[in-house]
């Protein structure tokens, strides 16, 4: 049986379009994935994340011990800061990315639905020191506020001042007496707030939400757009673009990989990957003339087959197709153009950086 | 719950057909547009074009999804619907009006026995 998140009977209300996502029943779109997309990048948007897995390690050792399943600095983090990172097999392939929070006395990883049991298992099994690895997901809701006018419409539920968190922090307060975490957070490339609440008072939130956002024309968002939006941003997706096949070098994760912290599974792999140099990398391209891209499609150039597509979609803010998929080096080059098989083939270009440069947050 | 209109036949590829003298205007259905939504680009036969009933003439993309667009009869398409190309969104707004997407000079009127009667499409689409 499919989960329902706390939500459910919300976008019910809104009538949703329900699928079944990663064991959960889902909105996928309310009035549009077009429209909805425009909502997030012009005004604001609410998003059921409730799927989204929390695992929490506590216990004095949890920082030493989250930097040696994860890839990015634990160390670094201040107190209520928020960090990007990935779990790594011992041969570098992507357990899962996933959000860790440094609160005061919990670190709190945010991750991937689909890998909920998956990655709790994992970290179980790769325990070390003295921490508590409890997943709580099934008591959370989560719900994202994303777009430009985020911010005055939820500091209308809030008295404490929320231009003084910045983005990839976090705060645990209160919501009309309601205990929260507030983070500055999103995967849309706007502005935008994630919180996290105990079930039983998320319906609560989200009618606070939706409240405060009346006048700005808040609406709804499914996961239809959700992923249009993360895209035209070039955010990898697990399952996609990045999974236990790929390391985070190829996928251009670099930057979340601290190769000069102490030990961490999958360093070993990753040192020598570097040494040995990379073979494929994942790369960003847009639609020339016309056509969509779609995942699997083959890349080629000429006859010769260099990779294949992990994601494609059509873009709603450029109005064109833009996909992401690995190619073999030296194809990764900006600017360098190839063909994607559809039915018919489509000529596309490598480009730089996200799709749509915009973004009220980046 | 799809609108199923009256006065068209269907077809199982979920088009329409509607018959004016010896031509013969064909389109998605309201069910067909509603799950595929946010259709973004449109390519039915060329104007000129000779199909055959049931031969894979076109295609359509949603931002999600993307279908063949199969003809419902045989014959020459005598026209499309210029307006649909330009704006593939007048198909989510109105599958059976504006969102028409092309004509075709029947070669066979038999033909049209084959297709579906609005009972018989909506008993196909119940099922899915």
């Amino acid at each position: 049986m499919p989960k329902k998140t706390p939500f459910y009977e919300k976008i019910k209300e809104h009538n949703g379009k329900i699928v079944e996502f990663a064991g959960f029943l889902m909105p996928v779109q309310f009035e549009g994935i077009i429209p909805e997309h425009l909502t997030v990048r012009t005004t604001v948007g609410v998003f059921d994340v409730s799927h989204m897995g929390e695992i929490e390690i506590r216990g004095k050792d949890r920082i030493v011990f989250t930097n040696y399943i994860t890839t990015n600095n634990v160390e670094k983090l201040a107190l209520n800061q928020v960090q990007y990172s990935a779990m790594l097999y011992p041969d570098a392939g992507i357990v899962d990315d996933l959000l860790v929070y440094n609160l005061e006395d919990r670190i709190l990883l945010v991750v991937n639905a689909a890998n909920t049991d998956k990655d709790h298992n994992w970290i179980v099994e790769n325990k070390k020191f003295d921490v508590d690895i409890v997943n709580v997901s099934d008591n959370i809701g989560q719900v994202a506020i994303q777009g430009p006018r985020s911010e005055p419409v939820m500091q209308k539920l809030f008295d404490i001042d929320l231009s003084q968190i910045q983005f990839y922090w976090a705060t645990e307060t209160q919501l009309n007496e309601i205990p929260v975490v507030l983070s500055r957070t999103g995967y849309t490339g706007e502005d935008g707030f994630e919180v996290y609440v105990d079930r039983t008072n998320a319906p609560k939130v989200w009618d606070m939400v939706f409240e405060a956002g009346k006048d700005v024309g808040i609406k709804p968002i499914g996961l239809g757009a959700r992923d249009t939006l993360r895209f035209e941003m070039r955010y990898c997706l697990y399952g996609n673009d990045i999974d236990k096949t790929t390391n985070p070098l190829e996928a251009g994760l670099g930057w979340i990989v601290k190769l000069d912290k102490d030990d961490f599974i999958g360093k070993e792999s990753l040192l020598k990957i570097k040494e040995e140099g990379l073979k494929r990398k994942l790369v960003g391209f847009e639609v020339i003339n016309k056509g969509i891209p779609r995942p699997h499609m083959d890349i080629y150039i000429d006859d010769q087959k260099i990779g294949a597509a992990t994601s494609g979609t059509f873009a709603p803010s450029l109005k064109k197709g833009i996909g992401l998929g690995y190619v073999a080096l030296p194809y990764d080059k900006v600017g360098t153009r190839f063909k994607v098989a559809g039915k018919n083939p489509i000529d596309v270009e490598v480009t730089k950086g996200p799709f749509y440069k915009h973004g009220t947050r980046k | 719950m799809a609108n199923i209109i009256d006065g068209v036949k269907y077809t199982k590829e979920h088009e329409w057909v509607k018959v004016e003298d010896d031509i013969a205007v064909e389109g998605l259905t309201d069910y067909a547009q509603s799950e595929l939504s946010d259709i973004v680009m449109v390519e039915p036969p060329a104007k000129g074009r000779t199909v055959k009933a049931g031969e894979a003439v076109g295609t359509i993309e949603a931002v999600k999804a993307v279908a063949d667009l199969y003809a419902a009869l045989s014959g020459d398409v005598v026209e499309i619907n210029e307006k649909v190309i330009a704006d593939p969104s007048i198909i989510n707004k109105d599958p059976y009006g504006e969102g028409w997407l092309y004509k075709i000079k029947m070669a066979d009127p038999e033909e049209l026995t084959n297709l579906l009667t609005p009972d018989q499409y909506k008993e196909l689409i119940a099922k899915h």
